[in-house]
């Protein structure tokens, strides 16, 4: 018989080894699903995996994976913030698209002005969308005390309409032909986000995506504030006798949280998608939950776990066209890669031994 | 590379390994806006892909990526075909317009088409389908059909096309049946089951006997089948699982002749950028089977106006037409010029409602 047995300490070697250890789970699994699909699965995974890092088409790819990462691991960083200390926001996706129509609103406002000044406004003013956003389940839960999972989340939903508005309404281009989505902001030089050289891949979301990283990292590590949040998270009692403020590390974490994703909103409409239409948002902020526990709420790990779910998007579309794999089959895969990351979780905490069954 | 060779000689062990390719094979990519089952819209431009590999067998190679979301990632898609030597790009949903554009003009050898939208380049072709023709026939079987006077409409976008069906259905609807109304509800989706099933049992609440959909998912027939008494129609796809009712007819969208002509003009290197808006007349909107749950001398009235427009004897919009606010457009006898229903953003006299904006 086969029992668990928890750790009296976690167990340090296999927090590290549990990602890869689900990484390889997913290889294998993933590769008996292409199998049963007729596909060749050593080519398949290959195809995901190698391709956009060292094929033939690599230089494309891998600025590529800058511009489907950065999204991901800014967002990421800023939940991570919360998740740590039990603060559970679920509504980033609202909040990227509400730092979207600001920072692109922003940027409209000054149309056809040309000006320095117009990119830094509509900077300030994306990330003042997402932290409003993220400021309402804040100010409900600190003064009301509702629970910031259900509000955050409902106000995905909010948001989105609200997308759908000002892309028929209030930004849409007047030279559309009446079709809805705004101004291609790809096309007005001042609000652009380009790449800062050509062909790398590297825009200003990518540079703060980076910064962010360190920052949380100090703030972690080095800072008072991020042992409050950590204390909370990990003994919310002696965090209590320790001083920490319930009410202010919320609406830091929400209020951050927001900010980043707003940013990401922000970024990604004035740049790679240049226009701010009714299907704008394709769920950033939800895969970055998966990302921040993918990288263990770790500021290094989350990079890694945003470049590795940017791998499978883009490997995934190649082997769709290259090998005819269906869309499903590489959502289950992704999928996958989550499940065997929570279940291997597990050794982490517990470990398994072979029980004797005893006579007492 | 030696993960390379690895990889080959791992699929030759497995016998799994797919034949070189020819060099001279004209390769063809198309960009889907949903999964190839989706039973509608996808599915009938796929229906199109395979008909473009049936008719030149050897000679072309097909690719194509499904359920790409509208904006960078539609651009990646394309990109990737274009660098993996696609000869000729479609690229199937409205949202794909800047993206084509922007792909377009790096790779100017390759050529695309891009379904629905507006903007044209040397190497960028339009082409779409005029469904306000179906509309009309469908509008006319609903007026007949309904007992309750309702029509239920779920639109997917305020977008030109959409609003073009609906005007026409109900000029159509009302032509027949005075007391006619329409209820319209907006998805915001061409392709999500769980919404467009909410719709339909939303208006089949509100007293709607008659669903007409403008989204691509069998889920409104599915709910009308439910309610028992409530008729549908196809759409984008004939959807003749739910026939012969609710379903009792369909639009279909037939790609096929134009996806084969387009691919032999690359292949001549006749290609030229064009926009293309054809109708029932060229076979690009058919009208799926009109099935026994409609009266007879309804289907046969249904017929004769669609053999009408397929000989180009009667335009869906033939004045005397008024716009919503009371405002004349069309004077009798006049029909509408292709310009206006390119750009139509409004309802015609006796609609209810707004369109979102």
């Amino acid at each position: 018989m086969i029992v668990l047995e928890k750790r009296p300490q976690p167990s340090k070697a296999w927090s590290y080894a549990t990602p890869l250890v689900a990484v390889v789970a997913t290889m294998l699994f993933g590769g008996i699903l292409f199998a049963i699909l007729g596909k060749n699965p050593v080519e398949a995974i290959g195809t995901i995996f190698w391709e956009p890092l060292f094929g033939e088409f690599a230089f494309y790819y891998r600025p590529q994976l800058l511009v489907k990462g950065a999204p991901l691991v800014l967002i990421a960083i800023g939940l991570s913030l919360g998740f740590r200390a039990g603060i559970w926001n679920i509504g980033a996706e609202g909040q990227y698209i509400m730092g979207a129509i600001f920072g692109a609103g922003a940027g409209l406002a000054f149309y056809p002005l040309d000006a320095f000044y117009i990119f830094p406004i509509m900077v300030i003013a994306g990330a003042f969308g997402g932290w409003l956003w993220a400021m309402i389940p804040a100010f409900l839960k600190v003064r009301f005390g509702t629970n910031e999972i259900l509000v955050s989340l409902m106000l995905v939903y909010v948001a989105e309409q609200m997308l759908a508005s000002v892309s028929l309404g209030l930004l849409k281009n007047p030279e559309g032909f009446g079709f809805p989505g705004s101004r291609n902001l790809q096309a007005y030089d001042s609000a652009h986000n380009a790449e800062l050289i050509a062909g790398s891949g590297m825009h200003w979301g990518v540079v703060t995506a980076l910064i962010a990283v360190i920052f949380a990292y100090v703030l972690l590590n080095r800072h008072m504030l991020g042992f409050h949040i950590r204390l909370t998270g990990e003994a919310p009692r002696a965090a209590k006798f320790a001083g920490v403020n319930p009410a202010r590390l919320i609406l830091f974490c929400l209020g951050v949280s927001g900010a980043l994703a707003g940013l990401a909103g922000m970024f990604e409409v004035s740049g790679p998608s240049g226009v701010v239409s009714i299907d704008f948002n394709v769920g950033y902020g939800f895969t970055a939950i998966i990302v921040a526990f993918l990288g263990r709420l770790h500021p290094v790990g989350i990079l890694l776990a945003g470049g590795l779910m940017a791998l499978t998007y883009i490997g995934g579309e190649i082997a769709q066209s290259q090998l005819g794999l269906p869309a499903a089959a590489i959502q289950v895969f992704q999928g996958m890669l989550l499940f065997f990351l929570l279940a291997f979780d597990l050794l982490t905490n517990y470990r398994i031994r072979a029980a004797r069954s005893e006579v007492a | 590379m030696k993960f390379t060779s690895l990889l080959t000689s791992a699929a030759m062990a497995l016998g799994l390994a797919t034949g070189a390719m020819a060099e001279d094979k004209t390769k063809v990519g198309f960009v889907y806006v949903g999964p190839v089952g989706d039973g509608g819209w996808t599915y009938e431009h796929n229906k199109g892909r395979l008909a473009v590999e049936e008719e030149f067998g050897d000679k072309v190679e097909t690719v194509f990526v499904e359920s790409v979301p509208e904006g960078p990632d539609a651009e990646r898609v394309m990109t990737q075909m274009a660098l993996e030597g696609a000869d000729l790009i479609f690229t199937t949903s409205f949202g794909y317009m800047d993206p084509t554009i922007n792909v377009a003009k790096k790779f100017p050898d390759v050529k695309f088409e891009h379904a629905t939208g507006y903007k044209t380049a040397p190497n960028v072709s339009v082409y779409s389908a005029r469904f306000y023709e179906g509309r009309a026939v469908q509008g006319h079987i609903a007026g007949k059909m309904t007992k309750s006077n309702i029509i239920g409409y779920i639109g997917s976008y305020p977008i030109p096309e959409v609003i073009r069906g609906i005007n026409s259905a109900y000029l159509h609807a009302k032509a027949v049946n005075p007391d006619v109304e329409f209820k319209i509800v907006w998805a915001y989706t061409w392709f999500d089951p769980a919404k467009e099933a909410d719709a339909a049992t939303v208006l089949i609440e509100q007293g709607a006997d008659v669903i007409l959909q403008h989204t691509d998912s069998t889920a409104p027939q599915a709910a009308a089948q439910e309610a028992g008494n409530v008729v549908t129609f196809g759409q984008a796809s004939d959807m003749s699982e739910y026939a012969p009712f609710p379903r009792v007819s369909s639009i279909i969208d037939d790609w096929a002749p134009y996806y084969i002509a387009r691919t032999k003009a690359v292949m001549d290197g006749t290609w030229e950028s064009a926009n293309t808006w054809d109708g029932i007349r060229e076979g690009m909107v058919a009208i799926g089977e009109i099935s026994d749950a409609v009266p007879a001398d309804v289907k046969e009235e249904a017929l004769a106006l669609k053999a009408a427009m397929a000989a180009g004897e009667y335009h869906p919009f033939t004045g005397p037409i008024k716009k919503q606010d009371g405002s004349d457009w069309l004077a009798d006898g006049e029909t509408a010029d292709d310009g206006t229903l390119a750009g139509m953003n409004f309802y015609v006299e006796g609609l209810e409602g707004e369109i979102p904006q």
